[in-house]
């Protein structure tokens, strides 16, 4: 295709670009501003953590990427699989909380997205047990939830998330309420993951220490009305491991980002 | 090892056993009490029977009270089954619709409060004696299923709904895996409820409709035998509704324990 070189125009750096937010508000209906005007591009393949305090904006941020909660103004871009018009089917949504069915299995659990796309039993289940073959639950097929610790319950949560294959994966402070080695143990695992098979990943999290740890950029917020307060591009030996934990370049990075989240407390002593 | 195990299960073991135990003493003694009482005092039995010619007129009738015991089942039964698909049926419709919500629970409520007994003479004119008296058992019983329904319904996890929602999950996909199986917990509690209050529904309707009536049912039976003093019988009519109702609620409880045992924490307390 001499004829025809394809030059990389400005489409071209669209369509690399996994979701774009363009001016992105939420305002509660009493009228208070709890997020934007936001303006975030995130490239395909990226791992980015969403830091801010708490009541920020963050997860609601996530929700709308997700199509869960509607902007109240701006635009939302959300790149889609080719040839894919269901709703939802690139994006993996991992919830604070595990938010598994508790009445039935963890196979039937990690199935349901495939479930509601109607994907054939048999395709579906083998599918649902190569997924939590992958977060290392292949044993627990059977179980049901309540017999799971909380960690093995997010990975299933994780597993469920990553079922359908989304190109995203969206994740909303999905290892706060874990104790630090698990969390620890899971930020490897999930690391491994987005290695392994190259999804964009958005990370919302309260933790500088694990959003420096994950990403490849932490974008910082403010407090409410949640805006970008800082945009750090974490820039490490890949793949990252338990040493970058305790290197001086991720302290510096933890120092840095600390920084850019200190001015969102100030005046909020009172809490 | 085994020893110390042994000490400390025997405390909970002995305080289960002793759960079952001393009910069966206070009845045991209470029926002891009473036998006494009426043969020392020689109290006839058209005053107060001794348990004794209760368990004989038990046996001495059972033809006719296990015809009647049969009815009152049965109607019990048909009002249980009316208020289930009734009762869930309302509130999986008011589910789908705030406006038929708002239009009809206030008469459901009506319905509930108005004292069952006041109605059942307004039914039995309209009615045919054994609708009626069906009517009635539904009256009772429906509530407690549209209401726990109802909660149920709205109990459902956000998360999964937004789960549910991002699939793109249909209305009938949402309410097949994920509001029925979230209210079956409360569905089956109403259910429970439900069970017991249907008897009470039947027995109230049988005496409403009296001895004037065709009807046979243990109710029936209590006040016929009330208008010819054959007080015996009148208690072991009685013995046998509230073996009925033990019986009602036994088999409720087990059908909700068997089904939720996997999951429910209602079901699992027993077993930790």
């Amino acid at each position: 295709m001499m004829a025809n070189p394809t030059p990389p125009t400005v489409e071209a750096k669209l369509t690399a670009l996994a979701v774009s937010l363009r001016g992105v508000t939420k305002a509660y209906d009493n009228g208070v501003m709890a997020l934007g005007p936001l303006d975030l591009a995130v490239r395909k393949g990226d791992f980015i953590s969403l830091l801010g305090p708490s009541g920020c904006g963050k997860s609601t941020a996530l929700r709308i990427i997700a199509g869960l909660t509607a902007a109240s103004s701006g635009t939302v871009r959300v790149a889609r699989p080719e040839g894919e018009m269901q709703p939802g089917h690139g994006i993996g949504f991992v919830f604070q909380e595990p938010t598994l069915m508790p009445w039935t299995s963890v196979r039937e659990n990690v199935r349901l997205p495939l479930r509601l796309g109607r994907i054939p039993k048999a395709e579906a289940c083998a599918r649902a047990d190569a997924a939590l073959a992958s977060v290392g639950l292949a044993d627990f097929a059977d179980a049901y939830p309540r017999e799971l610790s909380g960690g093995m319950k997010m990975r299933v949560s994780l597993a469920r998330a990553l079922v359908t294959d989304p190109d995203i994966l969206l994740m909303d402070e999905p290892f706060a309420a874990l104790d630090e080695i698990t969390r620890f143990r899971l930020n490897n695992d999930l690391l491994a993951l987005w290695r392994a098979l190259g999804k964009t990943v958005i990370f919302v999290t309260h933790s500088v220490f694990e959003s420096v740890y994950l990403s490849q950029r932490v974008i910082v917020m403010t407090a409410r009305p949640g805006r970008i307060q800082a945009d750090i591009r974490i820039e490490t030996v890949e793949p990252r491991a338990e040493e970058f934990r305790t290197s001086a370049a991720y302290s510096d990075y933890c120092r840095r980002v600390s920084a850019a989240l200190a001015p969102s407390y100030a005046g909020r002593s009172t809490l | 090892m085994t020893a110390q195990a042994a000490v400390t299960a025997k405390p909970s073991g002995a305080r289960r056993a002793m759960r079952f135990v001393l009910p069966l003493i206070v009845f045991a003694a209470g029926l002891i009490a009473w036998e006494l009482l009426v043969r020392l005092k020689g109290i006839p039995p058209y005053v107060l029977p001794a348990p004794s010619v209760i368990v004989l007129t038990l046996i001495k009738d059972w033809a006719v009270l296990s015809q009647s015991l049969a009815t009152t089942l049965l109607t019990t039964l048909e009002g249980f089954v009316a208020a289930s698909i009734g009762g869930i049926a309302l509130a999986l419709l008011f589910n789908q619709s705030k406006w038929v919500e708002y239009s009809l629970f206030p008469y459901a409520v009506v319905l509930q409060v108005t004292p069952v007994i006041a109605i059942a003479p307004l039914l039995l004119i309209y009615l045919e004696q054994q609708t009626a008296v069906v009517v009635c058992a539904f009256i009772v019983a429906f509530f407690p299923v549209l209401s726990n329904t109802t909660l149920g319904l709205n109990s459902v996890d956000r998360n999964l709904a937004g789960l549910f929602q991002l699939y793109g999950a249909s209305p009938q996909q949402t309410l097949r895996f994920l509001k029925l199986p979230a209210a079956l917990p409360y569905i089956l509690g109403g259910l429970r409820i439900a069970g017991g209050l249907s008897l009470i529904g039947a027995v109230v309707a049988e005496i409403a409709a009296g001895t004037a009536g065709a009807g046979s049912g243990l109710a029936y039976r209590i006040a016929e035998s009330g208008y010819r003093l054959n007080i015996p019988r009148m208690f072991a009519a009685l013995l046998l509704l509230s073996l009925a109702g033990i019986v009602i609620y036994g088999v409720l409880a087990l059908v909700s324990h068997l089904v939720l045992r996997r999951w429910h924490e209602s079901a699992l307390g027993k077993e930790d």
